[in-house]
């Protein structure tokens, strides 16, 4: 039976598990929607207000769930304001297909009524990108974008969609399954390399996995998890790892980085063997390269080829899916298990580690103002039993909610870390309540960044998402201001951020409840009460304006040049 | 250092500009590039002058594998490899040059393609080295004008013991 390329989409998003789409209508896809509209029970469709908040609130979905997330967007404008969600899934890796709408293919290139040339524009930002020109491809290549998005080193899929391929008439086949000869990722780890690694394990004195985001996208946690208990090797991790290995363990010794903890950070240049799981060792994670893990041979797990060698020298490479890594190297160190007593062989190390852990605490001075860190800590202690999602914008309050709050299960931390995109935490906030409607979910931000797509309230209320959203008002651009602070002389150029809403008011004006907070002693009962809510709630908290965050390494130092508080 | 890169692509809209995109947008170099049609329908055949030194190549490499429509890369470096690229060149040769342009064309096996009274254009093909050569020989007359394919390889039938 022959099926117009809309009702083709509609089937090739059902057969590819989807139920949620987040969209904005325009006019390259009016006919998109109007077949859509006959789909909504098993394609819900949440019409956000911005794309790129429809984009973020894809990727919010896709990282609380696992799953793919789907967006569809209009030609032109509804594709370029998509972009900026697209880079930041593309950063972080997460799976992504976009659609967008565009001009008729006999207008394509004409400079035709919100005409972009979006395959273009996205080309460097996307795993792959299509631009589908003729109906018969139409199914074959939504396959495909399924498949690349979310095999391999996972990533976004923007598939272009002309206005008469939609509306045009074609056979529907749906692909058997994907062969792609010039697309084969590893997942299964080289034997040789596992037992290079395993050698280097059974002789460390002071071995130390540092996971990154890889650990999460792979649903590596458990075995990785399962592998440091049983040979008591202690864990650090990047910001895209948190989740991955319970903060509350006695083998976790915190985030690396920047912003890192000190027994982390620490740990990272006395280790001499550094397993490194499904990190791609960005800037912000090893600080100076000359100065990082200088100590340590180097074990590297990656399933993307590029990331292996590209910042820094490995000893052992291995390109694998990191769940099969793990559960590779984890058989090989079995049948070597008895040639170390490993609890006691690492005693030492561990205990050096948990001196700096209990030394050099994150800590910050109260001071009878409210500190954001106190706030994290408060949201924390009364959200820890419920296994609650936590999303961020980007900041000194993502930094906060990234040292203070532990996370204890995978895919319960929404940040962006690559592109570090302000805007991200509400939309990503939104569409994780979506994929995860039992789960509370708390959308910690700053009130620069809230800003940045605060019109996403109304799609939260509107849609009855009972996203609670905290927002650590220093009535500044507190990132930047702390720089201009160390490395400026103080002069704070364009981060005050005067003029802001009243954002209780705000969350009224929306249709959701709103709080504020600005004495101490009303934290935890205003919290509570917010948190207790059904609805979706904006608290307000004043807090201390000029905290820093701490430690701190600045730009181009190695990791032990930590600034504290 | 120089290297040449052989690179078999699907052959679809789009796969040079991701391929330059690549090089331009991690700040690799192209020193040259050329693509044309292989045997098999639908793949593209592009050979790569780039240079750098081994862990820019070695990034170049995985990330010329990592493009979904990259379908193999050979780095010629580690292989026994025929390397060939042609110049058109056009060189003033008046009556009073003419008999040495033609003297240097022989030497290095170049054809005269176009003659006029006041130049010669020559065919010249040779590896990079002797395309250098050619083009310092000739500057003394002259240049007018010059076109080059970029360098084309194979790999050798008869590899050295590996």
């Amino acid at each position: 039976m022959e099926l117009t390329g809309a009702q083709i989409l509609m089937e090739c998003l059902k057969r590819e598990g989807v139920d949620t789409i987040f969209g904005y209508p325009g006019g390259a896809v009016i006919e998109v929607f109007d077949e859509l509209s006959r789909h909504q029970d098993a394609l819900k469709t949440i019409l956000v207000r911005h794309e790129q908040a429809g984009v973020h609130a894809a990727d919010g979905y896709a990282r609380a769930s696992g799953k793919v997330g789907v967006c569809l967007v209009t030609s032109g404008p509804g594709a370029t304001n998509a972009v900026t969600g697209i880079a930041t899934a593309y950063c972080d890796s997460i799976p992504l297909v976009v659609f967008t709408g565009q001009v008729p293919t006999r207008l394509i290139g004409n400079d035709a009524f919100q005409e972009v040339d979006i395959v273009g524009i996205t080309r460097p930002c996307t795993k792959h990108n299509y631009l589908v020109k003729d109906i018969r491809d139409l199914s074959g290549i939504i396959r495909q974008a399924f498949y690349l998005a979310r095999t391999g080193r996972p990533g976004p899929v923007l598939v272009d969609l002309p206005k008469d391929v939609m509306t045009g008439k074609g056979e529907f086949v749906w692909p058997a399954d994907v062969r792609m000869r010039s697309y084969n990722p590893t997942y299964k780890p080289n034997l040789v390399q596992l037992r290079r690694a395993a050698e280097l394990l059974v002789k460390a004195k002071k071995p130390l996995i540092l996971m990154g985001g890889g650990v999460i996208s792979s649903n590596a946690s458990g075995v990785l998890t399962d592998m440091a208990m049983r040979y008591q090797i202690p864990v650090v991790s990047t910001l895209m790892g948190l989740g991955g290995f319970p903060g509350t363990h006695s083998l976790w010794f915190g985030m690396v980085g920047m912003h890192g903890f000190v027994s982390a950070n620490k740990a990272v240049g006395e280790a001499d063997v550094l397993i490194a799981v499904g990190s791609r060792f960005a800037d912000r994670v090893t600080g100076k390269i000359s100065a990082f893990a200088s100590n340590s041979r180097i074990i590297h797990i990656d399933i993307d080829p590029t990331s292996i060698r590209k910042n820094v020298s490995v000893d052992v490479p291995v390109v694998a899916d990191c769940r099969e890594a793990v559960i590779g190297l984890a058989e090989v160190l079995a049948a070597r298990a008895e040639e170390k007593d490993w609890p006691n062989e690492h005693k030492d190390w561990l205990a050096g580690l948990d001196r700096y852990r209990k030394g050099n605490p994150l800590s910050y001075v109260r001071n009878g103002e409210i500190k954001p860190q106190q706030v994290i800590e408060a949201v924390y202690e009364l959200v820890k039993d419920d296994d609650a999602v936590i999303a961020t914008e980007v900041g000194q309050h993502q930094m906060w909610a990234a040292q203070f709050f532990k996370y204890t299960t995978p895919r319960s931390f929404l940040s962006s870390g690559g592109l570090g995109t302000m805007g991200y935490g509400l939309p990503a906030a939104m569409g994780g309540q979506i994929a995860m409607p039992d789960r509370r979910v708390i959308c910690i931000a700053g009130d620069g960044s809230i800003q940045m797509n605060s019109q996403e309230f109304a799609t939260i209320v509107h849609n009855k998402l009972p996203v609670k959203v905290i927002i650590l008002n220093n009535c500044y651009l507190g990132m930047v201001r702390q720089w201009q602070e160390l490395f400026f002389k103080q002069n704070y150029m364009c981060t005050p951020m005067d003029g802001q809403p009243d954002f209780v008011k705000l969350a009224d004006a929306y249709g959701a409840e709103g709080y504020r907070i600005t004495e101490e002693a009303d934290l935890v009962p205003t919290l509570q009460k917010a948190l207790a809510s059904p609805n979706p709630v904006i608290v307000d908290v004043r807090v201390a304006r000029e905290e820093n965050v701490y430690p701190m390494v600045p730009a181009g130092k190695g990791l032990d040049e930590m600034l504290l508080v | 250092m120089r290297y040449v890169l052989s690179v078999l692509v699907e052959n679809e809209p789009g796969v040079l500009s991701r391929v330059a995109g690549l090089f331009s947008g991690r700040g690799f170099n192209i020193e040259s590039l050329n693509v044309a049609q292989t045997l098999e329908p639908g793949v593209s055949h592009m050979t790569i002058t780039t240079s750098g030194d081994a862990q820019i190549i070695e990034q170049i490499i995985k990330q010329l594998r990592k493009l979904v429509t990259v379908i193999k890369v050979v780095d010629f470096q580690e292989l026994a490899a025929v390397e060939r690229e042609m110049m058109l060149i056009k060189v003033q040769a008046d009556d009073s040059r003419r008999g040495e342009v033609l003297r240097i064309a022989d030497i290095f096996r170049c054809k005269v393609v176009d003659v006029s009274l006041l130049d010669l254009t020559l065919e010249v093909t040779g590896n990079y080295e002797k395309i250098g050569a050619v083009i310092n020989l000739l500057n003394r007359f002259g240049i007018k004008e010059m076109a080059r394919t970029g360098t084309m390889a194979m790999k050798r039938s008869m590899q050295r013991d590996s």
